[in-house]
């Protein structure tokens, strides 16, 4: 069974190259636009990882990932925050609030799918 | 989906972030800005910066950035806002539309235009604390160390909370494996015994051996996201010397501590939307379009049965007939848009034209949410504009000349546009000097599109600088002068199904009208028989209709013929004489005059045999496989499959003074219509 | 009544037939006006259907019948007898509309009937002699000499240029 990646962010252009990428890698991708989003398709969807931008309306990646991380139902999902290399301190903050690792944007295909496999099974 | 497919997407997200990004500046401007409105205009900047760099935009990745940069620090509070940072932000938002624009076109713009900004927005930070940055964020990559070895052994010690954020030591050796051969070997020294053991801490401790010469980066990224929460050595092999305490030898981490700003959005939920490609939309609309005139067939059969014979049919249909009404009102909702998207597109065009023409002006929306047909909101750019431009170049006066008027140096313009029953009206209004009547006057004479003895009403004369080629400007000008001429504008607006018209105060302002029908594709229409064609009329357009007394109607010297109502008179304009029917009700008391408006609150009495009934229509183009025809507006197909004609109330007015002696004869090419 | 559908492909017709150097032979519907046979390419050649009243067009000449409603379409008919100058026709529903493409205009003719599909060769066709441009024989593109005598080929460009595309300026002057 193919891997399920949620990608969750605003732009849908993001959205579009991460799943674009991913899909081409084999995975099957869902899509969110928020934080709140992604919590409800989590209701009653699996996801193997979860791949996150930082900076959302409605909630942003680091409530989302504090949230899932408070879940017990997904306190071991791989949850990958996207970050511009500019923000050590919003990284600072996601690790805290639990997230499994990053990606610096802009990312290359490559280094996506690399990332993806190095922190799912 | 492709390559293509991500561009296209990537530049209609950043025409949509860009907009926003406009309409949060404007409230910021106009101190009508939230907590909220700065956080959005951070994430839209940042997703066009995050989406641009992975096509490789540099440039407007590098803009971005530093943009980002100052809004990052707006955003903490860091800096406060003013109207200088406003300002600043709006210029640069002004070149990464540029910028924008130029990698969708595949242009280039001259190298460095975006140099001054990218300072100046690099000055604005520095003031708030951040560091200057020099260079564009994609070149700041880390460099990579190029040690290199022909093995390296690593020494891999959790800290017990490693799993806390769900990172798998045995995926981190899979990776390790997949670069060369790996011997491991695992130290349980720090198992606890099971009463003590926490199953989500980690234990373990690993030593690999990695027999790959390959650059010890490649190694340091396997364990980039555990780093924080391990000790780590990577020693190469031809050391093959292990510390002692391998946590001497790591890297020490000490992460600034940060302190957790409240979280605390309020951001209104975005309404829940759906991205639908405007063709399917289209689609829809067409199918929709044929089921009306699917249901009006059976409509008109369904009456052609004894009502007792099928009780139920005619209920059905009539409950059919409603939720069609329902369907296709919900399926023409899909189409509009808010006409926000081309008003946001204005402020700039002052910013740059009162530079441009020493001019200062300030330009106030309102109604920007007001929707419209989608495909009406696309093609309203070019006449907004073009009336925008015209209202600063020829409107608006220089500073000095206002204040020498009595008017405050700068002007100020109003573009707002609300819904009136089915039609959207935008209105332009600039306090600037309004027509001169004279100088049209007398433009219109020397270019002898009126006669010299013409006496004309004010309206009239207002009405002349939309005629093909009239130009008022004396002396071209770089804004306005480009050879397009308000009869353009008139015709887009016509295009569209719509009408303009102008106010104009001469010395105090002009107002431009523009009237518009909410959407393109269906209307209310009554159905009116002359000879043994069927028309259909805009029941918008209709005041009333009646069958006029022979005493009514008296004739004019020019024995134009008008009807007398209520006191008043209205000109009568038999349609088959306009339109050259045989066959057709000649006598007018034994007709029915049905009154309508037109642009101005004008009204007509338009001549027809019988009023047939209202009813729904679907507007067809004549224009793509005939042309344009004087007086009419589109088709439609009846119930019964037939084509009908739909009048056009404005070019039936205009062209309509025909006297009686002098009917158009039938069916004979006619191009002199007036 | 529907006789032929054909997918339309080729846009560009063909008033370049008789300088055509293609050695390709093409195929042409042949349809009658009384005992003239005229030639249409079949590429251009949408469908063909028997005869159905047309709503009439304003300033329109004689030659066009109106419009009808193809399949949700509005299409102009032409009667080409009346465009050719031998009067009106008088039609029946024995009559023959032949639905043509050009361009991205769709337009149909209305004729007798149709009669004959013939290929033919470049070199079989004559130029049409030289006449004025407002002749009828300007909406010739090449005249073929049969066995069973001439078969005047139509130039569909030429015939689908409609008075309303002149009439533009005129249309919107009158707003004034």
């Amino acid at each position: 069974m193919a891997k399920i990646v949620l990608t969750v962010d605003d732009s849908r252009s993001m959205r579009e190259m991460v799943a674009f990428t991913l899909r081409k890698a084999g995975y099957e991708v869902r899509e969110a636009e928020d934080g709140q989003k992604a919590i409800a398709i989590l209701q009653t969807a699996r996801a193997d990882v979860i791949i996150t931008d930082l900076n959302m309306p409605v909630m942003d990646g680091v409530a989302l990932i504090r949230a899932l991380r408070a879940d017990p139902k997904h306190r071991s999902v791989p949850i990958l925050m996207l970050t511009t290399e500019s923000n050590e301190a919003k990284k600072a903050e996601g690790k805290t609030a639990g997230a499994t690792g990053w990606l610096v944007k802009p990312f290359d295909p490559e280094k996506l799918i690399d990332v993806v496999k190095r922190v799912s099974p | 989906m492709n390559f293509d497919h991500l561009r296209t997407t990537y530049f209609e997200e950043s025409a949509e972030l860009l907009e926003s990004a406009y309409s949060h500046l404007a409230a910021l401007s106009e101190n009508r800005a939230d907590d909220d409105t700065v956080h959005a205009l951070f994430r839209a900047i940042h997703s066009i910066k995050g989406g641009g760099g992975a096509f490789g935009f540099d440039r407007l990745v590098a803009l971005a950035h530093v943009m980002e940069t100052l809004l990052d620090l707006l955003r903490d509070g860091a800096l406060a806002f003013d109207a200088q940072l406003t300002g600043l932000l709006l210029r640069g938002t002004d070149m990464l539309a540029d910028l924008v624009a130029a990698e969708r076109d595949g242009n280039t713009l001259p190298p460095g235009v975006e140099a001054e900004l990218a300072n100046a927005f690099g000055q604005a930070a520095s003031k708030g604390g951040a560091p200057q940055e020099i260079k564009a964020s994609v070149a700041a990559l880390p460099s990579v160390p190029t040690e290199a070895a022909s093995g390296w052994h690593i020494h891999f010690r959790p800290h017990p909370a490693l799993f806390r954020n769900a990172n798998e030591p045995l995926l981190l050796v899979r990776e390790l494996r997949r670069m060369g051969p790996v011997t491991t070997v695992v130290d349980l020294s720090q198992l606890p015994t099971l009463d003590l053991l926490e199953p989500e801490d980690a234990y373990i401790t690993w030593n690999f051996t990695l027999e790959a010469a390959v650059p010890r980066a490649k190694v340091e990224d396997v364990f980039e996201f555990v780093a924080d929460d391990c000790d780590l050595a990577i020693v190469p092999i031809a050391e093959a010397v292990f510390a002692g305490d391998a946590s001497e030898i790591t890297e020490e981490h000490s992460p600034a501590l940060v302190q957790q700003r409240a979280v605390s959005r309020t951001d209104t939920p975005a309404a829940q939307s759906v991205r639908v490609d405007v063709g399917k939309v289209d689609r829809l609309v067409n199918l929709v379009g044929e089921l009306v005139i699917n249901q009006a067939m059976l409509v008109q059969l369904g009456g052609q049965l004894p009502p007792d014979l099928c009780p139920g049919l005619i209920a059905g249909l009539e409950t059919l007939s409603q939720h069609l009404r329902e369907l296709q009102d919900g399926v023409m909702a899909i189409r509009t848009q808010p006409v926000r998207s081309v008003f946001a597109r204005m402020p700039r065009l002052v910013r740059e034209l009162t530079a441009q023409l020493g001019k200062e002006a300030r330009l106030i929306i309102t109604g920007e949410a007001t929707e419209i047909d989608k495909n009406v909101v696309e093609q309203l750019a070019d006449p907004l504009t073009h009336l925008l431009r015209n209202a600063l170049d020829h409107g608006i006066e220089p500073p000095d000349t206002r204040e020498a008027a009595g008017k405050p140096r700068v002007g100020t313009i109003h573009l707002s546009a609300e819904q009136r029953s089915s039609r959207i009206v935008i209105e332009l209004n600039d306090d600037g000097r309004g027509i001169d009547r004279a100088r049209v006057l007398d433009r219109a004479k020397e270019r002898g599109l009126i006669a010299p003895d013409a006496v004309l009403t004010d309206t009239e004369i207002d009405e002349l600088i939309f005629l093909p080629s009239f130009s008022t400007a004396s002396v071209v000008s770089a804004v306005s002068g480009r050879g397009v001429g308000m009869d353009v504008v008139r015709r887009n607006i016509q295009a569209l199904g719509g009408r303009i018209a102008v106010e104009s105060r001469f010395g105090s302002g002009s107002r431009f009208l523009l009237s518009l029908p909410l959407t393109l594709a269906v209307m209310d229409g009554l159905v009116v028989s002359v000879g043994a064609d069927s028309f259909i009329l805009p029941i918008s357009a209709i005041v009333e209709s009646l069958r006029p007394a022979a005493a009514d109607i008296q004739n004019l010297p020019d024995r134009r013929a008008v009807l007398c109502i209520r006191g008043g008179y209205v000109p009568l304009l038999p349609l088959h004489q306009r339109l050259g029917v045989r066959g057709a009700v000649t006598d007018f008391s034994r007709a029915i005059v049905v009154i309508v408006e037109s642009d101005h609150g004008g009204r007509l009495g338009l001549v027809v045999d019988d009023l047939v009934g209202q009813q729904q229509v679907v507007v067809k183009s004549l224009d793509a496989n005939y042309g344009p025809i004087d007086g009419i507006g589109g088709a439609t197909i009846l119930g019964d499959g037939r084509v009908a004609l739909i009048l056009d109330i404005p070019s039936l007015a205009a062209g309509g003074n025909v006297p009686p002696s002098d009917p158009q004869p039938a069916f004979e090419t006619s191009a002199s219509l007036h | 009544m529907e006789l032929v559908q054909m997918t339309p492909s080729r846009t560009q017709a063909f008033g370049a037939a008789a300088t055509q150097t293609s050695d390709q032979t093409r195929q042409f519907i042949t349809c009658t006006l009384g005992q003239a046979e005229y030639g249409i390419d079949i590429m251009a050649v949408r469908e063909i259907k028997g005869w159905a009243d047309t709503t009439a067009l304003p300033h329109a000449p004689s030659w066009i019948r109106g419009v009808i409603n193809l399949r949700g379409i509005i299409i102009p008919i032409l009667d080409l007898r009346a465009r050719f100058g031998q009067g009106d026709t008088e039609p029946t529903p024995m009559h023959v509309v032949v639905i043509i493409q050009t361009g991205t205009r769709t337009a149909g003719l209305l004729v007798d009937a149709v009669s004959d599909i013939i290929s033919i060769a470049p070199s079989d066709i004559r130029p049409v002699p030289d006449v004025s441009t407002d002749a009828p024989e300007s909406l010739l593109s090449g005249l073929v000499p049969l066995d069973r005598g001439m078969v005047a080929l139509v130039s569909l460009d030429q015939l689908l240029c409609f008075p309303a595309d002149a009439a533009l300026p005129a249309a919107l002057a009158s707003d004034a």
